[in-house]
Parts: C-alpha cells; sequence; structure tokens
C-alpha cells in the first residue's frame, strides 16, 4: 500500500495544507510519495523531500504546469494513479479544484474534507455545514480524499531524506483550452488563516470597509490572521479570501475572536474547532455567544481598541 | 447557444437539521427544502447572460422525486426555459446519489442537449462535496472554471472567468463548450415574480428515468452512520475587556 500527496505549493514555498495531507497520508501508511508539479519544481521538490515521513517525491516540471490548471494536471495524477491505494489533497481551493477532476478521469467517488480516518476505507467528513458528521466506506480500488487541513496537525518540515524522481510530463492534458489570464492575490505579511494560531475576525458590526481597521490593528499586535464573516466580504469590507465558513475557509486556530459576527451556522461551520473562542457583540442574544467561551457583550468600536492598546 | 444548468433540491439554509433516531439520515420529515443557494446564483447568472442576448436557451436539470420539480419550476420562474427531472426515490442528500453518478448523469443529458456551457453550483448544502463540475468536466474532457465570481461572455467560443481562490482572485479564459461553477459573490438572484410563477407551470417540463439516460446511479461510498458534532459547552459572559484579557492570559493561556 502507497499513498500519494498532491503537494499545494505557491511562490517556491510548500504551503501547510500539504503538511496536515502529509499526516493524514501517514495514518493510512508508513510510505507516502508527494507529487509536486509546476513550471520549475526542483527546488520545491528537495524541500518536500525532508518532510518528515515522506518517503518519495516525484516532480512534474513544465511550463505548461506554471498555474497548476487541472486540465493540465489531472492526466498526469491520473496515469500514475494505479500505483497507488489513496491519492491525497488538501481539502483547499486547490485541492477542491483538482481531485474531482481526477475522480472523473478515474471514475472514483471522492471522499471530501475527511476529518477522520478510521481504516484505508472508512473515513469521518463533515456533512451538512458540519452539523453532522457522516462515517462512510468507500468502495474504490483507488481511494481520492480531501484532507480537512485542522484536523490534521502539520508534518515536520524537517528530518525526512526522500529520493526526488522526475515524473513523465509527456501524460500531461491539454493546456489549451484553459489560459492563465492574470490574478489579484492579497498582499500580507500576517500569518495565513488556515495555519495561524490566532485568528480575528470581522462581521457585518464593522460597518464600513475603513472601520476593519481596527479588527487588523488588533490582529497585528496578536500576530493573528484576519478572517472576515460572509456578511463583511459581501458588503466589500474585505476581499473573498478573509472569509470563514461553510464554503469559505475552515479554521481551528487556538484563539479565534469573532467581532461584530452574529454567528449564522454557515460562519460557525468554518471556525467551530477552534480551542477557544472569544465573541464582542453589542447584541447578547447573538448566535455567536452559545459558542463562545468568552463573550464580552460591548460596542465593539469601543472595545476592540480598548483590548488592542492593552495588549 | 443553449446553457444547461443543474439543480438540486436541499434542505433550506436556514432549517436547523435533525438526525433520525437511528442516525441512519437526516430528518427530511416536514423540513422546509428550497433550490441549493448555488444553484439559485447559478441560474441568475444563466438568466443574465440570456438578457444579454448571449444566451438563447435555458435548460434546467435535477435528479430526485417528484418533489423536486418544485426546484425546476422555481428555475423556470426567473427565467429557464424548460426543464427535466430525471426521477429517483434514492436520497439525494447523503447515502445516495452522489456526485459521480450526478457527473454522469449530466454528461448523458449533455449527449441529448448539446448545451455549450454548463453553469452549475459549486457545492450543495447536504452533502457539501464540492466535486460534480470538476467531475463532469472531466468526463467531458471540458475546461472547468470553478468558483466564478465574474463570468463574461462576449461571443460563443470563450469566456473570461473571475475565480476566487486561496490567496484572492484569479482569471482563466476558457474555451467553450466549458463547465463554470458558482460562488457566493457572481451575483444576487432575483426573486420571481407571481405572474412568472404562474406562467413558469406552462413551460416544458420532462420526466425521465435514470435508465432512460443509461445511467446506472448506484452508490460506491456507503453510508455507515451519522452522529451529532461534539458540542462546545456553553462559556461565561465577561463584564470588560480587562476581564477578557485576564481570562485569556491566566485561564485560557491563549495569548
Amino acid at each position: 500500500m502507497t499513498v500519494l500527496v498532491i503537494c499545494e505549493h505557491s511562490a517556491g514555498l510548500i504551503k501547510s495544507s500539504t503538511l496536515n495531507t502529509v499526516t493524514a497520508a501517514l495514518k493510512l501508511c508508513q510510505d507516502v510519495h508527494v507529487l509536486v508539479a509546476g513550471s520549475d519544481v526542483s527546488a520545491i521538490g528537495q524541500s518536500a523531500a525532508v518532510i518528515s515521513g515522506v518517503s518519495k517525491v516525484i516532480t512534474l516540471s513544465s511550463p505548461c504546469l506554471a498555474h497548476q490548471l487541472p486540465e493540465v494536471l489531472a492526466p498526469a495524477i491520473s496515469a500514475i494513479a494505479g500505483q497507488y491505494s489513496h491519492i491525497l489533497a488538501p481539502g483547499t481551493i486547490f485541492g477542491k479544484n483538482l481531485l474531482p477532476r481526477v475522480a472523473g478521469l478515474l471514475d472514483v467517488q471522492q471522499v471530501s474534507d475527511v476529518i477522520e480516518i478510521l481504516s484505508d476505507k472508512q473515513f469521518k467528513r463533515p456533512v451538512y455545514a458540519g452539523n453532522a458528521i457522516a462515517t462512510v466506506e468507500s468502495s474504490d480500488a483507488i481511494k481520492l480524499l480531501t484532507i480537512r487541513t485542522t484536523a490534521f496537525d502539520p508534518a515536520a518540515t524537517s528530518g525526512g531524506n526522500a529520493p526526488v524522481e522526475a515524473g513523465d510530463v509527456s501524460v500531461l492534458g491539454s493546456s489549451e483550452m484553459t489560459q492563465f489570464v492574470g490574478e489579484e492575490l492579497t498582499k500580507s505579511a500576517r500569518p495565513e488563516l488556515p495555519a495561524a494560531k490566532i485568528v480575528v475576525s470581522g462581521g457585518r458590526g464593522l460597518g464600513s470597509a475603513e472601520n476593519f481597521a481596527i479588527i487588523e490593528s488588533l490582529a497585528d499586535k496578536l500576530g493573528a490572521a484576519v478572517g472576515a464573516s460572509r456578511a463583511a466580504v459581501d458588503a466589500g469590507y474585505v476581499s473573498n479570501d478573509y472569509q470563514v465558513g461553510q464554503t469559505g475557509k475552515v479554521v481551528a486556530p487556538q484563539l479565534y475572536i469573532a467581532v461584530g459576527i452574529s454567528g449564522a451556522i454557515q460562519h460557525l461551520a468554518g471556525m467551530k474547532d477552534s480551542k477557544i473562542i472569544v465573541a464582542i457583540n453589542k447584541d447578547p442574544e447573538a448566535p455567536i455567544f452559545q459558542v463562545a467561551d468568552y463573550g464580552l457583550v460591548a460596542d465593539l468600536f469601543e472595545a476592540v481598541p480598548e483590548m488592542t492598546g492593552k495588549l | 447557444m443553449k446553457v444547461l444548468v443543474p439543480v438540486k433540491r436541499v434542505v433550506d439554509y436556514n432549517v436547523k437539521i435533525r438526525l433520525k433516531a437511528d442516525k441512519s439520515g437526516v430528518d427530511l420529515t416536514n423540513v422546509k427544502m428550497s433550490m441549493n443557494p448555488f444553484d439559485e446564483i447559478a441560474v441568475e447568472e444563466a438568466v443574465r447572460l440570456k438578457e444579454k442576448g448571449v444566451v438563447t436557451e435555458i435548460i434546467v436539470v435535477t435528479i430526485g422525486p417528484d418533489k423536486a420539480q418544485d426546484v425546476l419550476r422555481t428555475a423556470m420562474a426567473v427565467g429557464a426555459d424548460r426543464g427535466i427531472l430525471v426521477q429517483t426515490d434514492m436520497p439525494t442528500d447523503l447515502g445516495g446519489v452522489e456526485p459521480l453518478a450526478v457527473a454522469k448523469t449530466l454528461k448523458a443529458v449533455i449527449a441529448q442537449e448539446s448545451p455549450q456551457l454548463v453553469i452549475m453550483g459549486k457545492q450543495s448544502i447536504d452533502d457539501d462535496s464540492n466535486q460534480t463540475g470538476q467531475m463532469l468536466a472531466a468526463m467531458m474532457g471540458w475546461p472547468q472554471a470553478t468558483f466564478a465570481s465574474k463570468v463574461e461572455l462576449d461571443d460563443a467560443s470563450s469566456a473570461n472567468v473571475t475565480r476566487e481562490i486561496d490567496g484572492g482572485l484569479e482569471t482563466l479564459k476558457i474555451a467553450l463548450p466549458a463547465i463554470i461553477t458558482t460562488d457566493l459573490r457572481l451575483n444576487e438572484p432575483r426573486y420571481a415574480a407571481l405572474p412568472n410563477i404562474m406562467k413558469a407551470k406552462q413551460k416544458p417540463l420532462a420526466v425521465m428515468s435514470p435508465a432512460d439516460l443509461g445511467v446506472d446511479l448506484s452508490p460506491r461510498m456507503a453510508l455507515v452512520g451519522l452522529e451529532e458534532p461534539p458540542v462546545r459547552s456553553e462559556g461565561i459572559k465577561v463584564e470588560s475587556v480587562d476581564a477578557l484579557l485576564d481570562k485569556l492570559k491566566n485561564e485560557a493561556k491563549v495569548i
């Protein structure tokens, strides 16, 4: 039994989601390969080779893979799928975009957002926005799983010594039909949301994009990532990549501070596994208080700057 | 150009679900059902493309029980031209019709209807799998633009789609035919006007079986059981910022 992990990386660095996925893979078996694809991934391949527990790294370097489009990459994964019992990808936008395309090529029913591995074929996954946990059993010969990254600790980024092999780039899909036009990435010195130890999130209660600055000040004082509710994103206070929730990012930090967020179930689905939850809201009836370890009923425009000042 | 919009009847997003007593599924008895919110966005986007004159016909398709005709009528009330129900009594939320089977069914519908574009929700809010569009794109050998927040379609040959990705936004140019899956901010779906709801009842709605399409909906994945998620114990209210900081430092020890 050998497990393949699809590496998520950007700007020359392996993303933490890959490390969570390696940990999940190691719960299945001790023979874990990592596939790294991109325009030139020799350096990233070397970084993957030293991840603790990885037994082999396969690199796919091609200009066609610069944007890791599923149309190009999925056929290459399906071409080597027969060597593996399981293929895992992080349950991030990257993995969600890619792995079902591989599943479609292989005629496999993928298991999405695995939070627990019970055996080589039984898995737990959240459904209905996390309001129920399903145990499912896959009958497919090759099992494809995306991994809920917050449910598995990251593997250590050193200690491994795996051989690196160049994979077969003759089996890449055509890059003709999909062209990358451009991207607008949020530039931030703050930690990335899914991996942050502390997250400060703002909601509709902030009232404007300008007011969101008080969330950012508190986050910077705490060395935290900044998140937002759907309402705040829809209202244009912050960009989409800040959204925490059922369909946005799922986080489970040591400390989650929800400011001016009422606590719709779709938002709770993205943060209720946080270790400590703090809610600051002027409405004492807000549902967020039902999941908060510490609730402060207060005007956020007074409480948040006061908190920032006293830290 | 023809557009196919797959839609799904799911538990309304405001409903707090309950598990059946034997934990074999979610209790759907007397629960309000609605169109999956992401599919409403897909229907709206197709209607807007029709209003711009780029699209000539919108076909909505669903897989489910007879009652699922409701979501087809809802889609037709906001502008879809006709509907197809692939009728099955298997559960469509969990332990029944799976994304892979849905994708195969849609592939068969595409073979009959030859749409140039499929616009569909990125995930359904019951099973939360987020797979069907990508699987269908693979089976068709078509491009995919998932998690779309902006769709620009100038002619019938290609579309520019902006996608919501982990770090921000990405724009792709995809050749048609193609699959687009919708994210929350693509548009705000309209409400159906009463006269249009009445008119929708007259629009054509075909009912067929999976066998008519030559597809087998048998699941690959068994639902072993369901459980409630761990409940967080009720926390406490603190009176001041000082009290809060004290708790975080000395009790929770997280700052």
